[in-house]
């Protein structure tokens, strides 16, 4: 079947994935429309899901070069807890908005040049280290006592929204507009740039980037940085969402961005996937969490599923990887 | 340029003197004399360890040689990587063809040197110029594919050898080095690729093919050069020898005549 219509074939690889989003929709329309449709409950799935959408747009860039980002989760507790502490200091609140990806960039250099110059062998290895040193340095600098109180306009991407004639609390969260923006700009810089490129060609094959001249440390460097700016954003969303800065937050959502990613189809070997994708993975996690508990299941329920849809599509990558190879 | 001109009748397109490389106590090759004329193609024989991918890895600008100087056009050179080599004209093929797989075609020709506008280090690529430039480079060669966007994990052996070659030459190439272009094909693809070699020629690029297979040598070179531990031991117009010459080459020995080759019983 691939390779009778290689455009359709492209097209089906890549974009299926929303298909099931919309399928996922239908049914909880159909079982629970009195509360599914409802627009306070579609605000609140996008609004919960925001921060989880950012890290996963950068763990994205990572898991296109066959890497792995476990240092997220800590990256955007650390951010949180470093604004919160700023916005309590009276730092300008633009400085402020900027501290979170500032932090983010620094873990994800650290993040880097550990891969690329120390030689590590894994990228697992790296992140699992920045993992614990970015969640001690977290609890270090709050003595692991919350922080709460931020000044309005950090607190405005994480909190607002645009009523658009909606009963509150619905409407249009401010956070998604930031979501769209980050994901469309990454789709620009993936998909038009040449260094979006040639992240896919290290992780279709680092030799061949190697010997097209492409500076692969330098880029990965990069990516690194970019996945970590992505955490730290998502920590100004949690913080403003939440109006504190705590140190356990964030504890284990590596592992949603990754299951995100990777339910959205890109694969793990590197290489293959879509920015589209990434975010129906988002929404295939928030709306299964959200249909579950306006079903009343457990939450405990709900872990066992997601475990189960993350074994399914990485088996139906596996399948696709062996029908490609087949012929 | 007139004089130019003149002095590139007058003088190779690649000459080697003297390169030596040595790996710590490990001397890789030494010595090694020898020269590639515009347009011309060269076979290097030689066994496993007598040096050739060493050498390849010189003028490909991957090593620098321990002693000894290129010359290139007449004129000294020296690389700091391969992307120097590059802008001069000189291209590697890899065995393994080094492509990436996930990406289109037309992607894996430009990789690296993408068409389109530059602001600074980031270039906009223009996929429909980049697209168009594959199809009509493809076509110049007689490479036939069903569209430029197929991805290259998805062509058979011979294809993305092709493709390998096309992106050689994209650039304006003057040498291209192919390191055993036919080991990882299908006996039926074979020809094919040979024949692209052959056609390369026409189009005025230069080429050194390392092969283990005699018959890929007989088939496309114009001379031959075999190396036997570390150092050019003997070479010859491919009219002026024969393959059993050559072989016995490859194991150190000259004047290796029918009678005393390999394989045949005595």
């Amino acid at each position: 079947m691939p390779g009778s219509n290689p455009r359709l074939a492209k097209f089906l690889d890549s974009y299926g994935i929303v298909l099931v989003v919309v399928v996922m929709m239908l049914v909880l329309a159909a079982i629970k429309p009195e509360i599914f449709l409802k627009a306070d409950n579609l605000t609140n799935i996008l609004k919960q899901n925001a921060s989880l959408a950012l890290l996963a747009l950068g763990m994205f860039v990572v898991i296109v070069t066959a890497g792995i980002d476990l240092s997220v989760g800590s990256t955007m507790g650390l951010a949180m807890v470093a604004l919160a502490i700023a916005s309590r200091a009276g730092v300008p609140w633009p400085l402020v908005l900027l501290v979170g990806p500032a932090i983010g960039l620094i873990v994800g250099w650290v993040n880097g040049i550990g891969l690329t110059w120390l030689r590590l062998p894994h990228p697992f290895i790296m992140t699992l280290g920045t993992l614990n040193i970015a969640r001690g340095l977290t609890y270090l600098i709050t003595n692991g006592a919350p922080v709460s109180g931020l000044q309005p306009e950090v607190r405005y991407l994480g909190q607002a929204y645009y009523g658009l004639g909606l009963a509150p609390p619905a409407g249009l969260p401010a956070s998604l507009i930031l979501v769209a923006i980050c994901a469309i700009g990454l789709w620009f810089f993936l998909n038009k740039t040449s260094m979006g490129r040639h992240i896919f060609a290290i992780g279709g094959n680092p030799q061949a980037a190697r010997v097209s001249g492409i500076n692969v440390d330098k880029v990965l460097v990069i990516v690194y940085m970019i996945c970590g700016c992505f955490a730290g954003l998502s920590g100004l969303l949690l913080a403003g969402r939440t109006d504190s800065g705590f140190p356990n937050a964030g504890i284990g959502v590596e592992l949603d961005a990754i299951a995100a990613v990777i339910i959205g189809g890109a694969s793990f070997f590197g290489g293959r996937g879509t920015v589209l994708g990434v975010l129906a993975g988002v929404l295939i996690m928030g709306i299964l969490r959200n249909g579950l508990n306006i079903n009343n299941v457990s939450a405990f329920w709900q872990q066992i599923l997601i475990g189960m849809v993350i074994i399914i599509a990485v088996y139906i990558d596996v399948l696709r990887r062996q029908a490609a190879t087949r012929h | 340029m007139a004089g130019g001109e003149a002095a590139q009748v007058a003088s190779p397109l690649l000459e080697a003197r003297g390169i030596s490389k040595y790996f710590g106590a490990i001397t890789a090759l030494t010595d090694v004399n020898f020269h590639v004329a515009h347009g011309e193609v060269l076979g290097v024989v030689g066994d496993n360890g007598a040096g050739k991918s060493t050498l390849m890895k010189i003028l490909s600008g991957l090593f620098a040689p321990s002693e000894g100087q290129l010359f290139f056009e007449g004129r000294p050179v020296t690389f700091s990587g391969p992307k120097q080599a590059r802008e001069l004209g000189i291209e590697m093929v890899y065995q393994d063809f080094a492509l990436a797989g996930n990406m289109a075609i037309y992607e894996n020709i430009y990789l690296g040197r993408e068409p389109g506008k530059k602001f600074g280090p980031l270039t906009l690529i223009d996929h429909a110029e980049a697209k168009r430039m594959a199809a009509e480079h493809l076509e110049r060669l007689h490479i036939a594919v069903k569209s430029v966007e197929q991805n290259t994990e998805d062509l058979s052996g011979g294809q993305r050898q092709a493709v390998a070659i096309a992106r050689a030459t994209a650039f304006q190439a003057k040498l291209v080095i192919m390191d055993e272009p036919t080991a990882a094909l299908a006996i039926k693809e074979v020809g094919k690729v040979l024949d692209l070699i052959k056609s390369l020629k026409h189009h005025g690029v230069a080429v050194i093919i390392i092969s283990h297979r005699m018959d890929d040598i007989f088939y496309c070179c114009d001379r031959v050069m075999a190396l036997y531990q570390g150092t050019n031991f003997a070479e010859a117009p491919l009219d002026a020898t024969h393959r059993n010459e050559v072989i016995g080459w490859i194991m150190g020995t000259k004047g290796h005549t029918e009678a005393l080759a390999h394989d045949r019983l005595q």
